[in-house]
């Protein structure tokens, strides 16, 4: 056990754990923060996405000892930005969310990459999201939702 | 249960090292995997864990007029950004995994795995690639085809530690880095092949290949490029099938639940043929 200290959607947190937990446990179990997923459990579907440092990881794959210190972002702490609004709408009305599962990690993806590149090309934004799945296969409408959000949001990212 | 531990320096790293039997944990995108547990359960480690991800002694990359020096737990993605990183390895980063396992993942911990399907090995081997090692003893350099001796397993004794990874500062005239997997992202290679030269005055000065997944580590062999400095690519290019032929019995690959031996060896060989012939 040991006392890991990090910022949570803007807030500082601590808590006596074990340091080999996974970050998507104790977000899920610990903060009850269910908009992360679990979705493959090794890294490959990006359901369990959050921010670190204001970039895109997956919660599933990083040891909570290795997020001493750093800041953290989930789907509910986003959701209260701007910028969220920007991309919800954005995301609605290109019908990108079908069955919803992939989505909280959809718009992590799509923060993490506006925020480092503003203005990406198609190519750009499908490495982008490429860690993420949607199973519904609704691919296309996730790229037009994100060009959306690029026009839609001049000047937020 | 097992113990983790989380120094704050190098130093302390070290001496943690030192006392105790560890299991070092980077970036832990492929060491949460390898021990995955039940939903909820703790990491499933055998042995107590030294985390070193944010160690700063292992951060950064630095450059001087001979050498560029990656910090052992420099992530992926920091690498892939950085000015002095060489073009060949970014062009296999790119290649590898997806944008939130390189901002986990380090090179470091791609050679602490020494999987036989590592990406940034092929590049690291063709590039002749050393690493930095320190223990409470001191530090000391190694090549990286003496670093992995098997699948899985390397020279580190077990007080010591991967602190940095030391390039040559060298410029190919055309180097590539093919990657073959069945998706873009996210995908542990079925094989994979790097192709460099060095072209003057019409005369190959550096020839190297390098080939992934197709043996117990990356294959490559000095004595079979070396034939070829001083001759000219014309000359390269009619001599591709005695080229191949000599890698034939150096492509060893497996069947396994990725793919099998008969196409990873003709894939392979036909990317070494194609490098040749379209230069």
């Amino acid at each position: 056990m040991a006392k890991i200290k990090f910022q949570l959607n803007g807030k500082p947190v601590s808590l006596e754990t074990d340091l080999n937990r996974r970050l998507l446990d104790v977000l899920r179990e610990d903060f009850s923060l269910t908009g992360v997923k679990e979705g493959c459990g090794e890294g490959e579907c990006g359901a369990c996405a959050v921010l670190l440092d204001h970039e895109i990881v997956n919660s599933c794959s990083v040891p909570i000892a290795n997020v001493m210190n750093k800041d953290i972002v989930t789907i509910e702490g986003y959701s209260t930005t701007s910028r969220y609004q920007v991309l919800r709408e954005a995301f609605e009305e290109e019908g990108a969310v079908q069955c919803g599962f992939c989505t909280p990690g959809m718009m992590i993806a799509s923060e993490s990459l506006l925020h480092k590149n503003p203005n990406p090309t198609d190519e750009e934004i499908k490495i982008g999201l490429s860690g993420n799945l949607c199973r519904c296969t609704g691919y296309n409408m996730i790229i037009k939702a994100i060009k959306r959000a690029m026009k839609d949001g001049d000047g937020k990212w | 249960m097992v113990n983790g531990y989380l120094p704050t320096t190098l130093k302390e790293a070290l001496e943690l090292l030192n006392e105790h039997n560890l299991r070092i944990v980077a970036g832990g995108t492929d060491m949460l995997v390898q021990h995955h547990n039940l939903k909820t359960l703790p990491i499933d480690f055998k042995q107590d864990v030294l985390y070193i991800a944010n160690i700063p002694e292992l951060q950064g990359i630095t450059e001087d007029d001979e050498y560029i020096r990656i910090g052992a737990c420099e992530p992926l993605e920091s690498i892939l950004e950085h000015p002095a990183t060489p073009k060949l390895l970014k062009d296999t980063i790119i290649e590898m995994a997806s944008p939130a396992i390189r901002h986990s993942g380090t090179l470091g911990g791609n050679i602490g795995n020494a999987s036989p399907a590592g990406d940034s090995l092929v590049p690291l081997y063709l590039m002749n690639a050393a690493l930095e090692i320190q223990s409470i003893e001191g530090t000391r350099t190694v090549d990286i085809k003496e670093f992995i001796t098997g699948v899985r397993k390397i020279a580190l004794k077990p007080n010591e530690l991967i602190t940095k990874i030391i390039l040559d500062k060298v410029e190919f005239t055309k180097a590539i880095f093919k990657k073959v997997g069945p998706r873009r992202s996210d995908a542990i290679s079925k094989l994979s092949f790097a192709g460099a030269i060095t072209i003057q005055d019409n005369k190959i000065t550096d020839l190297r290949f390098a080939f992934g997944s197709v043996n117990i580590t990356v294959v490559r062999h000095p004595e079979i490029e070396c034939n070829y400095i001083t001759k000219t690519v014309e000359e390269l290019k009619q001599s591709v099938d005695d080229i191949v032929g000599a890698y034939q019995n150096f492509i060893r690959p497996i069947d396994d639940q990725r793919s099998n031996k008969a196409y990873r060896k003709q894939v392979s060989l036909n990317l070494l043929r194609d490098f040749i012939v379209t230069l």
